[in-house]
């Protein structure tokens, strides 16, 4: 008699823990045959705002380390998601119903983005800052900062999706709230599981299961959220809607990209546009 | 009471301006009639009325957008960024050599003090425009790309007319955009007179257009279908209003809001500085600046011998006559800021904290409002957290660093903050931990068109100014 195996439970990862939703609710995941794969938490309003708590509480902790540290802990993110790369591929086919060479493309892809990236952490600073001549004897000098709180709305691909959307906002000091993506949750939560075993420290990155046109709008019009990331949005009123709603604190935001090609290299776009440009001056003499 | 110590009135003269009766909106190169209701604009100072002004309606602004759109697509755009700089080049010359008459006029019009308009509006106008010009050719170098975006709207405030026209027209002139500009309707006319020096510089018809108007007017230029991008300066809740408008859009936009700075002082700064930079940060063109200092944290320790050094320089400034050379503070600039400004103040009374006033005398005609400081302010206070605009600062006290950290960040807004101190290694972390787009550590109040500006939370986004300023105008990656 064959053995009886054990299955996972996927919960949601708040604050560097992997809580059930507190509405106790849950949403049938299939795989692309239509059997079921697991119950993923639904997540709630209460969960979103549970996430941004933790995400506020973490963010002067996070963008105060030195650059050099948040690169390190970045790239041990790619170093465990490596090591456990069959997992993933596993999972992703099953969810998606892709072949085993699409699979490994997409943690191919995943890891060599999280190395990208992590390598920005001490880079960025130097590209998108500068020293301003001004006509007075002062110094002066431009460098960038994160927004903060950011929420993201991944777009569909669990894995490479994710990471492509996240890794450049966590590098340069931000803290995330991300909406996984509806259909295919179940990576992006193992994906939370590489994350808390990786050095990140908890709330830098909390991840919601649920339905998107749920729980997006509160995180859209949440008052302690800097930024948001439409990218996974595909309805495109409700990405007009939570636009609208953002205006609320004038958040930062990004409209939604359905067309992007995740296998392409980035450019330095998705950083800089939660990055705040903070301009010190101060006077030159004896 | 006479004194030998008595100032003699420095009056500039006015005779280097010619106000017209009435004007038009700058449309496609000429000046031609608005179909909406015009208005008039008054010497804030005097409320003698300056001159009747069209008002552009929907369908004048669609005119503008339309000219603009001819220009972008048939002249500027194809035009090589060596020639565009040239352009830009003559206008900065040509603000030069009639800067006295905008400084005048400038002054009539908005109220501000001769010598601020004449040492600090006027001559940052012309060197921003010359430093734009020389970017138009090196686009390539700046890391934005170089592709424009088109047809601007953009929006501009009553405090700084000039100055701000310049802020958003140099950079989009410079990037290959073309523009519809509304100036406040309080403060229309040296934009009217900028539309003159750009005939002069016989700039390209459409190139730049300025119509004037209020709200509705802006309102028009914002959700115009053919502009591709917003850039407004002026207040948070209007700033929200246009972030909703161009929701669902593929408009660009950039914000520059309202602000409610913190300037710290430190108990080892130099006090006497510190005074001169209190008093520059909130007194400063009677404190309508975005991102004057107009919460004083000052350490408990200092704060008795802070307040006597400053009530004491405050009883010195000089209000009164915009166009006397002497003049430190002049008019408010409308009898509706005005009221806002006395609304606040009477509620700042009635919440408890402590009002004083610099003893002056007040002209009988215009708005005007004497320097004011309350003390024992709390950061529940209104006056502690709703941008007042005026002449009117607001002391709280605190004894630790994380303290005045805390203080200073408690608040929506995020435009610009002040550090005093002779630490050096306080002052850098002071300005890690203050999220503001500006921080001036023992100096305020500093402008260059080489440094971007503009603010963090709902002090609004993007930067003007400097190699920064650019991305604004420019088609990013994810544009």
């Amino acid at each position: 008699m064959s053995r009886i195996d054990v299955r996972k439970t996927y919960k949601l990862y708040i604050g560097g823990a992997f809580p059930r939703s507190e509405s106790g609710r849950s949403y049938v995941v299939n795989d692309a045959k239509g059997k079921l794969l697991a119950n993923a938490s639904q997540a709630s309003r209460k969960d979103a705002r549970d996430a941004v708590v933790a995400a506020r509480a973490a963010f002067g902790g996070w963008s105060g380390r030195t650059a050099y540290n948040r690169a390190q802990v970045v790239y041990r993110i790619a170093e465990v998601l490596e090591g456990r790369r069959e997992q993933f591929e596993a999972e992703i086919r099953a969810s998606e119903g892709v072949t085993a060479a699409r699979a490994r493309a997409a943690v191919d892809a995943s890891v060599d983005r999280l190395v990208w990236y992590a390598g920005w952490a001490d880079k960025i600073t130097q590209v998108v800052g500068n020293a301003n001549p001004v006509a007075g004897p002062y110094f002066n000098l431009s460098t960038p900062e994160p927004s903060g709180v950011i929420a993201v709305v991944a777009p569909s691909g669990p894995l490479l999706g994710l990471v492509s959307v996240v890794a450049p906002l966590i590098v340069t000091g931000n803290t995330v709230v991300v909406i996984a993506s509806e259909d295919h949750p179940l990576p992006s939560i193992t994906l939370g599981e590489v994350m808390a075993t990786s050095d990140l420290p908890g709330g830098v990155v909390n991840v919601l299961t649920g339905s998107q046109a749920e729980i997006a709008p509160w995180l859209a019009s949440h008052m302690d959220v800097n930024g948001l990331d439409l990218t996974g949005v595909t309805d495109v009123e409700l990405a007009s809607e939570l636009e609208v709603a953002a205006a609320d604190n004038l958040k930062r935001v990004r409209r939604p990209a359905p067309d992007t090609d995740w296998l392409v290299e980035p450019d330095l776009d998705r950083m800089t546009r939660f990055l705040e440009t903070k301009t010190v001056w101060h006077p030159i003499g004896v | 009471m006479t004194s030998p110590f008595e100032y003699a009135p420095a009056p500039e003269s006015r005779a280097v301006v010619d106000i017209k009766p009435s004007y038009g909106l700058f449309v496609n190169g000429e000046f031609v009639d608005g179909r909406g209701t015009s208005f008039k604009t008054v010497n804030p100072a005097t409320e003698e009325v300056l001159a009747e002004v069209a008002e552009a309606n929907e369908a004048d602004v669609d005119e503008a957008v339309k000219a603009a759109r001819r220009a972008y697509t048939r002249v500027w755009s194809r035009m090589s960024g060596a020639e565009r700089a040239k352009y830009l080049y003559r206008i900065a010359r040509i603000i030069q050599e009639r800067g006295r008459e905008l400084a005048v006029l400038e002054s009539i019009d908005n109220g501000k003090p001769i010598k601020e308009s004449r040492d600090v509006d006027v001559p940052i106008v012309a060197a921003h425009f010359f430093y734009y010009a020389g970017w138009a050719d090196k686009l390539k170098y700046a890391g934005f790309g170089d592709t424009p975006l088109g047809v601007a709207g953009q929006v501009i405030p009553w405090n700084f007319p000039l100055l701000m026209l310049a802020w958003k027209i140099a950079p989009a002139l410079a990037c290959g955009n073309t523009v519809v500009l509304k100036p406040a309707e309080t403060t229309p006319l040296t934009a009217l007179l900028f539309a003159e020096i750009c005939q002069q510089a016989d700039l390209p018809p459409g190139v730049v257009n300025i119509v004037t108007g209020a709200g509705d007017t802006g309102r028009a230029i914002v959700s115009h279908p053919d502009v591709d991008k917003v850039a407004f300066t002026g207040s948070t809740e209007v700033g929200k209003a246009i972030a909703r408008a161009v929701a669902g859009t593929e408009k660009k936009v950039t914000l520059e809001l309202g602000g409610k700075a913190a300037n710290i002082v430190f108990d080892d700064a130099p006090l006497d500085q510190a005074v001169e930079g209190i008093v520059n940060g909130i007194f400063f063109n009677q404190g309508h600046v975005c991102c004057a200092g107009s919460r004083l944290l000052v350490q408990e320790s200092v704060a008795d011998e802070v307040m006597s050094r400053l009530k004491r320089r405050m009883a010195t400034l000089r209000v009164g006559d915009p166009l006397d050379k002497n003049t430190d503070v002049g008019a408010i600039n409308s009898a509706e800021q005005l009221a806002k400004i006395r609304e606040l103040s009477e509620i700042g009374e009635a919440e408890g904290a402590e009002r004083w006033s610099a003893p002056c005398e007040l002209p009988a005609n215009g708005y005007w409002f004497a320097p004011t400081v309350f003390t024992g302010v709390t950061q529940a206070h209104r006056i502690a957290r709703e941008e007042i605009f005026g002449p009117v600062l607001s002391v709280l006290t605190f004894r630790t660093p994380s303290e005045a950290v805390e203080k200073a960040n408690n608040t929506p807004f995020g435009l610009s903050a002040g550090v005093w101190t002779d630490k050096g290694s306080r002052i850098l972390s002071m300005a890690n931990k203050l999220r503001a787009g500006v921080v001036w550590a023992n100096t305020f109040n500093k402008f260059d068109p080489t440094s971007p500006f503009g603010g963090y939370k709902e002090s609004g986004y993007g930067r003007e100014g400097g190699r920064h300023g650019l991305e604004a105008y420019l088609k990013g990656a994810d544009d």
